[in-house]
């Protein structure tokens, strides 16, 4: 395939257009890009249904990884309510292989912030929250420090820009528990409560954080907001592919050359991503698979390169573009050993709600981990599989789905190498992750 | 041991409940300013029964509920801890670079398994999952730093540190790590006494 045939559809950059500038993260430093002006047209010349149009037309899918359309969740809102509306961010990055929400609140907080009272505004809501993970320290300093320069200079607070809009901004900082990037658990959470998902419906929309109607929007997803209100939707969505519009933030990481989080067009191919941003492979071995967009996403094989980077291409070739964060590996690496890592994770975050995810992620763990070690597995594959179907669908939250969705896929995807350890008494992968001792 | 907040920490206790519509949502900050306090003041570092106690009252919630959320959640230390958190990554793209490795070093070097704590008090050594590292995978983190560079380095800053988007990465070798690792001990071996972070 030739460079041509797959490079992106534009060079343009929004998030990390200035990225190089060292002080791009305080006020001073943003504004000097043009920091600020997309509230300032916004709250003065724009009406929040005006916003609200802009951000639907922009096509922009939730950057979380479920890829629900923005625009549609805010239009869930009642239309009439006489409780608070919360606009919730969900700040909560721990899905494995995933770390491009770090680089936009450590680097780039002002955009993400202004995105925050942007949306606020078109959704009506004077309390904003950004939950951000417990462990992520730096972003919660940064976030902060960004959050006190713009109340100093009264761009958060009372009567904003004398708009006569109000609202605030909180970080509230986790405590280490993954189910909470899970919207109803963060809301829980944030309530004070341990992370347990709620049953839907209700959806936040209409009852959410403390009863009221509620929005959860991933961190990337506000972040565009701004260049959505200062250039329009629909140019937004024309940067993108038919129902995934704009650009969005991608991450290689694993055994590439160059491992990084690169900002392109959505539709751009994972060739191009891998090939061109990440370098290829970092040493002689060649490409063995995939995990693309987290850990809960089925891996892919080296003749899937091809697929362009949108949800509904990943959907359509039977994985999911999730956070857009890929982990690479080569050959040599033991698909068994890496998938009971990640099902050993499950295992952990589960948070002990419904059966079939509690006892499930357990189950198929160890079930993996015997396999691993090359025993005997009565059943073999397809009593694998079968774990699986018993938790797909069937819990409160996707919490479940994503640990049985990725270990389908990895039995698919390498049936012959999971079918050698079965009952071989060791590993048949020769080289292992390099001598590691057993995972769990 | 009995714990209360200092009068400053009990300022900050108010203005965190003024953030939100009732005290139970300001329950998880104020469970991390209470390990904070307490990991300030003295050497083990986690919340006792009598730091629920005295978080419940202070927001005036059932006592059984605090436990509940402090036990849910992982970063709220139910045990002594160490001075040094040494928090190593295996997830995804750590296990794919080294982290296993790294880890299983640490626990030879500092002679205590997953969550234990050296005799000295100094060192706690945890297996943790995904840090959003990944770029700079394997990653470590020690109490609140992060290793933002991929050789396993002990930082004083914070973020200006790192260059995430596509720069060119120089990636180490496996060996190289561990030799960082075991200076990064030595260095923190050296350190004078005081606070953790």
């Amino acid at each position: 395939m030739n460079a041509k045939n797959y490079a992106p559809k534009t060079d343009l950059k929004i998030l990390t257009a200035h990225l190089s500038d060292p002080e791009l993260h305080t006020l001073k430093g943003y504004q000097r890009h043009g920091g600020y002006t997309a509230l300032r047209k916004g709250l003065t010349k724009m009406t929040p249904d005006e916003i609200k149009a802009e951000v639907k037309a922009a096509n922009i899918r939730g950057r979380g990884g479920a890829g629900f359309p923005a625009g549609i969740k805010w239009g869930f809102l009642p239309k009439e309510t006489d409780k608070p509306i919360y606009l919730v961010i969900n700040a909560d990055e721990g899905e494995p292989g995933t770390f491009k929400d770090r680089l936009i609140m450590e680097r780039n907080p002002h955009e993400f912030l202004e995105g925050c009272l942007l949306a606020s505004y078109a959704i009506q809501a004077h309390t904003c929250y950004i939950y951000i993970r417990g462990e992520l320290v730096s972003s919660i300093r940064r976030m902060n420090e960004a959050i006190g320069e713009a109340r100093a200079a009264g761009l958060v607070g009372k009567n904003i820009l004398g708009s006569g809009f109000d609202c605030e901004v909180y970080v509230h900082q986790g405590a280490g528990a993954y189910v909470c990037g899970e919207e109803t658990a963060l809301i829980e959470s944030l309530e004070g409560k341990a992370g347990q998902p709620r049953n839907k419906p209700p959806f936040p929309a209409l009852y959410g954080v403390f009863g009221c109607p509620t929005i959860v929007n991933n961190v990337e997803t506000v972040a565009y907001v701004p260049w959505v209100v200062n250039n329009g939707g629909q140019a937004y969505a024309d940067l993108g592919v038919e129902r995934n519009g704009g650009l969005k933030l991608f991450g290689a990481s694993g055994h590439v050359k160059n491992p990084g989080v690169w900002e392109l067009p959505m539709g751009t191919s994972m060739r191009y991503l891998f090939e061109e941003c990440a370098g290829g492979m970092r040493g002689n071995k060649p490409l063995k698979g995939i995990i693309p967009g987290g850990s809960s996403c089925p891996p892919m094989l080296p003749n899937e390169l091809d697929t362009p980077l949108d949800f509904d291409a990943m959907m359509k070739a039977g994985t999911m573009m999730g956070t857009g964060c890929i982990a690479v590996f080569e050959e040599g690496v033991c698909t068994v050993k890496l998938a009971a890592r990640i099902a050993r994770f499950y295992k952990h975050e589960s948070c002990g709600q419904c059966t079939p995810c509690r006892e499930g992620t357990g189950w198929l763990f160890r079930q993996i981990q015997r396999l691993e070690a090359g025993e005997h597995i009565e059943g073999g594959l397809d009593f694998l599989d079968s774990i699986c179907d018993r938790i797909l669908g069937n819990t409160i939250c996707a919490l479940g789905d994503a640990a049985a969705m990725p270990i389908q896929g990895f039995i698919k995807k390498f049936r012959d190498e999971w079918e050698a350890h079965i009952g071989a008494g060791h590993c048949p992968v020769t080289v292992g992750m390099s001598g590691a001792k057993a995972v769990g | 041991m009995s714990f209360e907040f200092t009068e400053e920490n009990l300022r900050q206790v108010k203005e965190i409940v003024s953030r939100y519509p009732n005290t139970e949502a300001a329950l998880l900050p104020v469970l991390h300013l209470a390990q904070d306090q307490v990991q300030a003041q003295g050497p083990e570092g986690y919340v006792s029964p009598d730091v629920l106690d005295h978080v419940a009252h202070v927001l005036d919630l059932p006592p059984v509920k605090v436990r509940q959320v402090a036990t849910f959640y992982t970063m709220y230390n139910k045990a002594p801890v160490g001075r040094y958190h040494v928090q190593v990554c295996t997830n995804v793209a750590c296990h794919l670079t080294g982290g296993v490795e790294i880890f299983e070093h640490f626990k030879k070097t500092l002679g205590v398994g997953n969550h234990g704590t050296t005799d000295d008090g100094l060192f706690t050594l945890e297996e943790v999952e995904c840090l959003a590292a990944c770029g700079t995978a394997p990653a470590l983190q020690i109490n609140d730093r992060y290793d933002l560079d991929n050789t396993i380095r002990y930082y004083e800053q914070t973020a200006d540190n790192y260059e995430h988007v596509g720069n060119g990465q120089r990636r180490t070798s496996i060996a190289e790590l561990i030799k960082w690792s075991d200076q990064i001990i030595d260095e923190l071996r050296k350190k004078p006494e005081g606070r953790r972070s």
